[in-house]
């Protein structure tokens, strides 16, 4: 069977090698502006952004980087990116700006970024750097939006600010807090965890039951 | 890195124009950004400064940036950078009603910094509104969610200084009941504003020598920031 | 205590058959607390009956579901659980809604115990990690506290009955606790009140005297080290005593230290959890002398009116560390080392 190499890139950041849930990067913003859903996706959209214009370029002068410098340039290039991503919510929506605070100039030391470089783009044709970096990145924000939306709804009884239990609701306070985003993140890797070693036990004893058959 | 064109090293030049040249870019397109998102940001920041004027300061529809220059309260329309600053507000005919004082101070968990409506006629506090907190969700947030909180702000004397007291034991025109389970935040809040009135009411002119509305003025942005 | 502390110590090796097991030791800390239990089952009526029961069913659910199937069994027995509801059932308000009393004990058996490994594994009290899971996640509803019920056995307070996710139902029946009142509002509660529980507080925590006399049948059965009550009741006592002299007025006197808030359930029942508490004598000293003193600081210069809670869980996390550096020198090695 015949694989497409630029459908697996895409594929595998939101599945397989899910950057948060498997990889475990980009901690400090997943567990910092997780409280609420829509941060979470303003979050996810900003490092979209990021990333995959900088997987572009990174890819694109490749060949013209000495790798003694690359580091600085590959620096140099994410900055810009989250200059233009930072200035461009402060003018669009202000108030969530506000809430993301200093994370947003933050994104460029979240080494999901600075690794994709690193690994995948500073190596691989444009094509393939553009497709991996949207596939890492939807992984990013699927994440960030799983942790957002659980805190949420928890801490606040509401998703996207639509309230979802009424006026009665006890919020969960601890989930809106920091504590809450280590104790949701910690729940989701034991899932996950979980998952394989279920998986894996299934793919073993497939193929025990193939050697008895043989 | 698979780099093939680069066998053996390059020379230091290379480095350093590649360098350089990616740097110019980027600043190119930074500065491309800067200029072009300024206009919305200034003006974002001047609404949401009005917005919270008018909210602390009923009644009033024009507003101007003052601030404490040579012994007297000028009115200025670009603020130096550290220099505290009020806001006069005025109401639609250009009468002077009161003024809109920004003040911070420790709360239980940070810095909480509140913009408060002051009436030096009648030495009152008329409203207070709570720009920045980051105090505990649940319980401290009441010093902003808590509409019955905020309302104790609607007329509340400030002389000789404001005092929390436990809920629903009220009887002084300059007291105000505290949040329950919010003791810390609410006393944080009343502190703030009995700091910044002391502070203040030295500089303030007597009632009813203001400075007048100056149509030029205009609304006042933060341009110095 | 030099002099009395024999040369040679051992510790865990099962040389002699005690009789001690683990189900043993745990019905006698069950025992013990049956009079603390029966008075605020007198002071609370069926309300304490029902949070308890509920911080239980939470503990034994969550000590199933996680356990694993050849070992089910033997951890239910050992009544580890049971004993981890029961002591975070006693120190929550007994006005508490019962699904966050059930919460409660779930998430101190899976988040306090059983992801570390199970009973023996774990760094921290689990019913206390369960008690501030409660207290970080329901501030409101686990710092609003009500009244005795004066005698009505069967009158239940509505705050219990919330449903599932939903707020209690305020009804203005509050009462604020002795350190409340003392942190707050300057108001000194009488002593007699303190040690026969005629104050609002939690549900095991208002009468000192049962608490006290549990405590002496777990000495006398051997069943806990004496050395970390003691030293945590006496540093307590001269820490609050050496205020006093700065301050008569704005600090509590000793004996109001003792007696108010959880200090006595926490330094007897558990402060003194074998699991996480130092094992040797010199470890448990430092242990309990730590736990005083943070004690006294959380109360008198921290934000909040009681620190027992904190002041334990944050020796827990120290326990490690003391046991490591107060090893006996094995005999005859490490003398040229050191």
């Amino acid at each position: 069977m015949k694989k497409n190499p630029s459908r697996e890139e895409l594929l595998k950041g939101i599945w397989r090698d899910n950057p948060v849930f498997v990889q475990v990067l980009g901690m400090c913003p997943m567990l910092a502006v997780t409280n609420s859903a829509i941060n979470a996706v303003a979050m996810g959209m900003a490092t979209f952004f990021v990333l995959v214009g900088s997987s572009f370029l990174v890819s694109t002068f490749r060949h013209l980087i000495p790798k003694q410098v690359r580091i600085s340039c590959f620096i140099i290039i994410i900055a810009t990116f989250v200059t233009i991503a930072d200035y461009t919510l402060l003018a669009l929506v202000p108030g969530v700006h506000k809430e993301l605070g200093a994370f947003i100039p933050l994104i460029v030391a979240n080494c999901l970024i600075l690794g994709r470089q690193e690994a995948f783009a500073s190596r691989y044709p444009t094509k393939l750097a553009v497709m991996d970096a949207i596939g890492m990145a939807s992984g990013f924000v699927l994440a960030l939006l799983s942790l957002g939306s659980v805190r949420e709804i928890l801490g606040d009884g509401a998703l996207f600010g639509i309230k979802l239990f009424g006026e009665n609701f006890e919020p969960w306070v601890i989930m809106i807090l920091p504590p809450g985003g280590f104790l949701t993140l910690g729940v989701i890797l034991l899932f996950f965890n979980w998952f394989k070693s279920k998986k894996d036990e299934f793919l073993e004893e497939v193929a025990a039951a193939q050697r008895s058959e043989s | 890195m698979n780099a093939p064109a680069n066998t053996g090293s390059p020379g230091s030049l290379r480095l350093v124009s590649t360098l350089a040249i990616a740097g110019l870019l980027s600043g190119i397109a930074i500065i491309g950004i800067y200029e072009s998102t300024l206009p919305t940001i200034t003006l974002n920041k001047a609404r949401e400064l009005r917005e919270a004027v008018f909210k602390v300061l009923p009644g009033v529809s024009q507003m101007q940036a003052l601030v404490h220059r040579d012994g007297e309260l000028v009115v200025v329309t670009s603020p130096d950078k550290d220099e505290p600053v009020i806001y006069g507000g005025h109401d639609e005919q250009g009468q002077f009603v009161g003024y809109a004082v920004p003040a911070a101070g420790p709360g239980f968990q940070d810095t909480i910094a509140i913009l408060y409506g002051y009436k030096p006629s009648e030495k009152l506090v008329v409203g207070m509104e709570v720009l920045e907190s980051r105090e505990t969700p649940g319980l401290g947030d009441k010093i902003y969610k808590d509409a019955e909180w905020v309302a104790g702000f609607g007329a509340l004397s400030i002389e000789p200084e404001i005092f929390a007291v436990k809920k629903g034991t009220r009887s002084q025109p300059n007291e105000i009941d505290a949040i329950t389970g919010a003791t810390i935040s609410s006393k944080a809040v009343v502190r703030i504003i009995n700091e910044a009135h002391a502070q203040w009411s030295a500089l303030l002119p007597a009632p009813g020598s203001e400075p007048q509305f100056e149509a030029a003025g205009q609304a006042p942005t933060e341009s110095g920031q | 205590m030099k002099k009395r502390d024999p040369d040679l110590l051992l510790f865990h090796a099962p040389l002699l058959r005690q009789g001690m097991t683990t189900p043993s030791a745990m019905r006698d800390v069950l025992y013990a607390l049956a009079p603390a239990t029966g008075a605020s089952l007198w002071f609370f009526g069926i309300s304490a009956a029902l949070v308890l029961g509920s911080c239980i069913a939470g503990a034994v659910l969550a000590e199933w579901l996680f356990a694993n199937k050849e070992t089910r069994g033997e951890s239910l027995r050992d009544a580890s659980g049971v004993l981890t509801g029961l002591l975070l059932g006693l120190t929550l308000p007994p006005g508490l809604p019962l699904w966050m009393a059930f919460l409660g004990g779930f998430v101190g058996i899976a988040l306090g115990k059983v992801i570390w490994g199970g009973l023996g594994h774990n760094l921290f009290n689990p019913a206390l990690l369960g008690r501030a899971f409660l207290l970080a996640t329901f501030p409101i509803a686990m710092t609003t506290w009500v009244p005795s019920t004066g005698g009505e056995f069967f009158a239940i307070y509505p705050g219990n009955l919330a449903l599932p996710f939903m707020q209690a139902q305020l009804d203005g029946m509050s009462a604020a606790t002795p350190l409340g009142l003392l942190k707050f509002e300057q108001v000194v509660t009488p002593l007699s009140d303190l040690a026969f529980g005629k104050t609002s507080g939690s549900l095991g925590e208002t009468s000192g005297l049962l608490l006290l006399l549990g405590g002496i049948y777990l000495w006398l059965r051997r069943d806990l080290d004496w050395r970390i009550p003691v030293s945590i009741l006496l540093t307590v006592i001269v820490f609050s005593a050496c205020l006093g002299l700065f301050d008569a007025e704005r600090f509590p006197t000793p004996l109001f230290s003792v007696f108010s808030g959880g200090l006595l359930l926490g330094a007897i029942y558990m402060a003194t959890d074998p699991v996480t508490s130092p094992v040797t004598p010199r470890g448990a000293w430092i242990f309990g002398i730590g736990v005083g003193v943070l004690v006294i600081l959380i109360r008198v210069f921290g934000g909040l009116p009681e620190g027992v809670m904190y002041a334990i869980l944050l020796m827990n996390a120290a326990t490690p560390l003391i046991d490591r550096y107060t090893q006996p020198r094995v005999f005859g090695r490490g003398v040229e080392s050191q």
